[in-house]
C-alpha cells in the first residue's frame, strides 16, 4: 500500500465531484481526502485527492479518471516533488494558566489563534501533514473541543 | 429561430440523422411526445416497457453502427431504461437516451414521479446530463451524440426537465461541431509501437491473435483479415467479436474462455504472443486470471487507455482506434509463413470446433441453431438472450460478417434479445433478424410481442424451450448436486413430487404459441426432430414477425465448459 496525492482539472460543473467521487467508491477505495475548488480560470475546478491503494490500482484509478468526460487533466504526484499544505482548525480547553502554554507552542509551529473565549482557544495552522500531525499530538494533553483539517492540497515544485 | 426545448430535442434529432426512436410517454415528456407528433422525419416506435426501449434502440446501434435514441419519462419510465442502459454501456454500445424530468424548481423534493437519474445512471453511463437551462440544451446535445459515438462508444443519458422542454430560446442554432477540451479521444496508433508490435510478431514462434467488439465497434473487419491472412496467425475473436473474423476461415479457432472451444482455450495458454485488439481479456475469458496465457508478451492495441493493464499487465500497449492501428500495423509486419506452431492449433480444432451428441428422438438444440444457419444460408442478423441459447448461438451459427451477431456480452441481459432484434430489423431490411431465445429470457420483454405485431416488425422469435432456466440448471447440475433450486420453468404449487425432467407431467406455462396468436403472431411448434426444418420454413417464409418454439432436450448442457475461476485449458467436454 502507498499513498498517493493526485491533482485533477476538472470542468466545473455540477455532477463532476460525485462522478469522481463515484469513481473511488465503486471501486472500494477509500479517499483519505478531498479538497475543491475553482482555478485562476473559474470554468476549471482542480482537486487535490489523496487515496491510498497498491500501485497498479492507483495506475488505473489515474487512467479511469482520464476517462471520464469532465476531467481535463490527471497528474499523479508519485515521481515529482511536490509541496503541499493541510490547514486545521482546533478548538482546545484553554483557562487563565494554560493559554500562554498553548499560543508560544502553536507560535513554534508558525500557528496563529484564530478565536479565544474564556474557556478556550482556537489555533490557526497551516503545513504540511506531519507538521500538523506533530502539532495535534502535542497539543492533545490540553484536550482538544473541535478539530477541523482541510485534506491536502499540492502542486509540483518548480522545476530548476 | 424561436423554439421551445421540445421542438429543438426533435430539430437535433433529424440533424443527427435520427430516423427511428424508441420511447414511452408519461407526465414531464409530454410536451417532447407532442412535438414529435409532427416530426415526419422521425418515426416514433411505442415500445411496451421503457426496458425494451433501450434494448431496441441498442439493438437498431449495433445493427447499423449508428447512434439509437430512445426516449422515456421522469422516475418509474427512466428507472425502467436502466437495465438497458447498463447492458449498453458494458457491450460499448452508443445509445442516447433522453429522459423527462421535473421541473427544475422543484428538483429534489421528491416531487411525483422524480428520481435522481443521473445520479442512478452515472456509472453506467459514458456520461450524462441534467439540463438546467433550456439555452444549454442544443449544446448538450450535440455533446451526447459527438460522445456516445466517438472513442469507445457508450450510452449518453440527457435529463430534460419539464421547464426546460416548454421553455423559449429565441435564437436557436444547433452546433455544427462539437470541441471539448476534456475530451478528445486519441485514434491513431503511436508508430513507435506499431513497429514494436510488428517486431514482437516476426519474433513470435506460436502468436496467436486475440480480437473483440473493437473490430466490430470500429469497422476494422477488413484491416483485422488482412493481417492475419499476411502472417498465417491464427485467430480467436471473443464472444463481441464473433463475425470480425468469417467464423468459416481456415484460421478462425473459434471463441475462447468459459465457453470457448478447445482450440482458442488451449492456443492461448499455450501462444507466446497474443496480438490483441479490441478485446479487454474479460474474466469470462481469461478464467482464472494468474494462470492465464503464462509463457505469452502481450500486445494489446485498443481505443480505450484504461482497458490497457486493467487485468492482465501489457508488453506493448497501443492505444488507437482498431482499423487504424490495424491499417498501421499491416504496414509494418513482415509476411509469415505457417509453421508448425499452426499445425498444432488446426489438430487442436479439428473438423469442427463445437460438436455435440445427435439424436433421433430429441430435438437438440444445437441442431436447431445448425437448422437455423443452414436455412437462412448464413444471411441472418441473430440476436441471442442469456444462458444456454446464447452459447449455442455463438457456437452452431458461423457468422462471417461483422454486426451479424447482436448479444448481451457484458452485462449478460435476459431479456435482451427480442427487443434488439426489433431494433434491428427496423434497420435492417436485407437479412432476415432472429432471436435465438431462452424460454425463460423471452418471458423478460415478452409484451413486445405486441409492438412487434402492431408494426409488422418482421422479427422471427425462435425459442428452444427446455423447461428451464438452462444455464442456471446446467451449474446446479454441475457445481450444485443437482439440486434444482428456482430453476424449473414447470415447478409450482401442483408439485408435489418431482420425478425429474424427462417424466414432467406439467404443461408448460405460458403455450408460446396461444401466446403469439393472441398477439396476431403467426407462430409454429416442433416437438420432434423431423419437425424442425419445416417449422423453421414456415416461420422463415412468413412476411412479417412469426415465432418458432422447438421443444428441446431438457437437461442438454453446454461444452465444453471451463469452470468459473479455473485455467482456462481445464475444460470440461462433457457428454
Ligand atoms: C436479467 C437476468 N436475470 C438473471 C440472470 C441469470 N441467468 C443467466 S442464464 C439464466 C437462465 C436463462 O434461461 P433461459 O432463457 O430459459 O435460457 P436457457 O439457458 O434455458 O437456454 C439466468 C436466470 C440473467 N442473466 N439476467
Ligand atoms: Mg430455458
Amino acid at each position: 500500500m502507498s499513498t498517493h496525492t493526485i491533482s485533477v482539472f476538472v470542468e466545473n460543473r455540477h455532477g463532476a465531484l460525485s462522478r469522481i467521487a463515484g469513481l473511488f467508491s465503486s471501486r472500494g477505495y477509500n479517499i483519505t481526502s478531498l479538497t475543491v475548488a475553482e482555478t485562476e480560470d473559474p470554468s476549471t475546478s482542480r482537486m487535490t485527492i489523496v487515496v491510498a491503494g497498491d500501485e497498479s490500482v492507483l495506475e488505473q484509478v489515474v487512467k479511469q479518471l482520464n476517462r471520464l468526460i469532465d476531467v481535463i487533466k490527471v497528474i499523479d504526484f508519485v515521481k515529482d516533488p511536490v509541496i503541499d499544505r493541510e490547514i486545521i482548525l482546533v478548538r482546545l480547553d484553554a483557562t487563565k494558566s494554560t493559554r500562554h502554554e498553548i499560543v508560544s507552542l502553536a507560535s513554534i509551529f508558525g500557528g496563529t489563534v484564530a478565536a479565544i473565549s474564556p474557556t478556550s482557544i482556537t489555533i490557526e495552522l497551516t503545513g504540511t501533514s506531519q507538521t500538523i500531525g506533530d502539532f495535534i499530538s502535542m497539543v492533545k494533553p490540553y484536550g482538544i473541543k473541535e478539530l477541523v483539517r482541510s485534506g491536502k492540497v499540492a502542486m509540483a515544485q518548480a522545476r530548476k | 429561430m424561436k423554439k421551445t426545448g421540445a421542438q429543438i430535442v426533435v430539430d437535433a434529432l433529424i440533424r443527427e440523422k435520427i430516423d427511428v426512436v424508441f420511447g414511452y410517454p408519461g407526465g414531464v415528456v409530454l410536451p417532447l411526445f407532442d412535438a414529435l407528433y409532427d416530426a415526419e422525419k422521425v418515426k416514433v416506435i411505442l415500445t411496451r416497457h421503457e426496458q425494451a426501449a433501450a434494448h431496441a434502440a441498442d439493438g437498431y446501434a449495433r445493427a447499423t453502427g449508428k447512434v439509437g435514441v430512445c426516449i422515456a419519462t421522469s422516475g418509474p419510465g427512466a428507472t425502467n431504461l436502466v437495465t438497458g442502459i447498463a447492458t449498453a454501456y458494458l457491450d460499448s454500445v452508443p445509445v442516447v437516451a433522453i429522459t423527462g424530468q421535473v421541473a427544475t424548481p422543484i428538483l429534489g423534493t421528491d416531487a411525483f414521479q422524480e428520481a435522481d437519474v443521473v445520479g442512478i445512471t452515472r456509472p453506467i453511463t459514458k456520461h450524462n446530463f441534467l439540463v438546467k437551462d433550456v439555452a444549454e440544451l442544443p449544446g448538450m446535445i450535440k455533446q451526447a451524440f459527438h460522445i456516445a459515438s466517438t472513442g469507445r462508444p457508450g450510452p449518453v443519458l440527457i435529463d430534460v426537465p419539464k421547464d426546460v422542454s416548454v421553455g423559449m430560446v429565441d435564437n436557436y442554432e444547433y452546433p455544427s461541431k462539437v470541441d471539448m477540451r476534456s475530451y478528445r479521444p486519441n485514434t491513431v496508433g503511436h508508430i513507435r509501437q506499431i513497429r514494436k508490435a510488428a517486431d514482437a510478431m516476426a519474433d513470435a514462434k506460436k502468436p496467436l491473435i486475440y480480437a473483440g467488439g473493437g473490430i466490430i465497434i470500429s469497422g476494422a473487419h477488413r484491416e483485422l483479415l488482412e493481417l492475419a491472412e499476411k502472417t498465417n496467425i491464427p485467430v480467436t475473436t471473443t464472444l463481441m467479436g464473433l463475425g470480425g473474423f468469417p467464423g468459416n476461415h481456415k484460421l478462425f479457432v473459434g471463441m475462447p474462455g468459459m465457453h470457448g472451444s478447445k482450440a482458442a482455450n488451449f492456443a492461448l495458454q499455450q501462444t507466446d504472443l497474443i496480438v490483441s485488439v479490441g478485446a479487454r481479456f474479460d474474466d469470462r475469458v481469461t478464467g482464472h486470471v494468474a494462470s492465464f496465457a503464462p509463457n505469452a508478451k502481450i500486445i494489446h492495441m485498443d481505443i480505450d487507455p484504461a482497458a490497457i493493464s486493467k487485468i492482465i499487465s501489457v508488453d506493448i500497449p497501443v492505444v488507437g482506434d482498431a482499423k487504424n492501428v490495424l491499417a498501421q500495423l499491416n504496414k509494418e509486419v513482415r509476411p509469415r509463413r505457417a509453421n508448425g506452431w499452426n499445425k498444432t492449433v488446426a489438430g487442436w480444432k479439428g473438423k469442427k470446433l463445437f460438436d455435440y451428441q445427435p439424436s433421433k428422438t430429441e430435438i437438440k438444440p444445437q441442431a436447431v441453431v445448425e437448422a437455423v444457419y443452414r436455412a437462412t444460408k448464413g444471411k441472418a442478423i441473430i440476436t441471442t438472450e442469456v444462458g444456454q441459447n446464447q452459447m449455442w448461438a455463438s457456437h452452431y451459427y458461423v457468422f462471417t460478417k461483422p454486426r451479424t451477431l447482436l448479444t448481451s456480452g457484458g452485462l449478460g441481459t435476459m431479456g435482451y434479445g427480442m427487443p434488439a432484434a426489433m431494433g434491428a430489423a427496423l434497420a435492417i431490411k436485407d437479412r432476415p433478424v432472429i432471436d435465438i431465445a431462452g424460454d425463460g429470457s423471452i418471458q423478460m420483454n415478452i409484451q413486445e410481442l405486441a409492438t412487434i405485431s402492431l408494426n409488422r416488425i418482421p422479427v422471427k422469435v425462435v425459442i428452444l424451450n427446455n423447461s428451464y432456466l438452462g444455464m442456471v440448471r446446467q451449474w446446479q447440475e454441475m457445481f450444485f448436486n443437482r439440486r434444482y433450486s428456482s430453476s424449473c420453468l414447470r415447478d409450482g404449487v401442483l408439485c408435489d413430487e418431482c420425478k425429474g425432467p424427462g417424466k414432467c407431467k406439467h404443461v408448460y406455462i405460458p403455450d408460446f404459441i396461444a401466446l403469439a396468436k393472441a398477439y396476431d403472431i403467426e407462430a409454429f411448434r416442433a416437438t420432434k426432430p423431423s419437425e424442425v426444418d419445416a417449422v423453421l420454413k414456415k416461420g422463415l417464409a412468413v412476411k412479417g414477425p412469426a415465432l418458432m418454439e422447438f421443444m428441446v432436450s431438457k437437461e442438454e448442457n453446454v461444452f465444453p465448459m471451463v469452470p468459473a475461476g479455473k485455467p482456462i485449458d481445464q475444460i470440461v467436454e462433457g457428454q
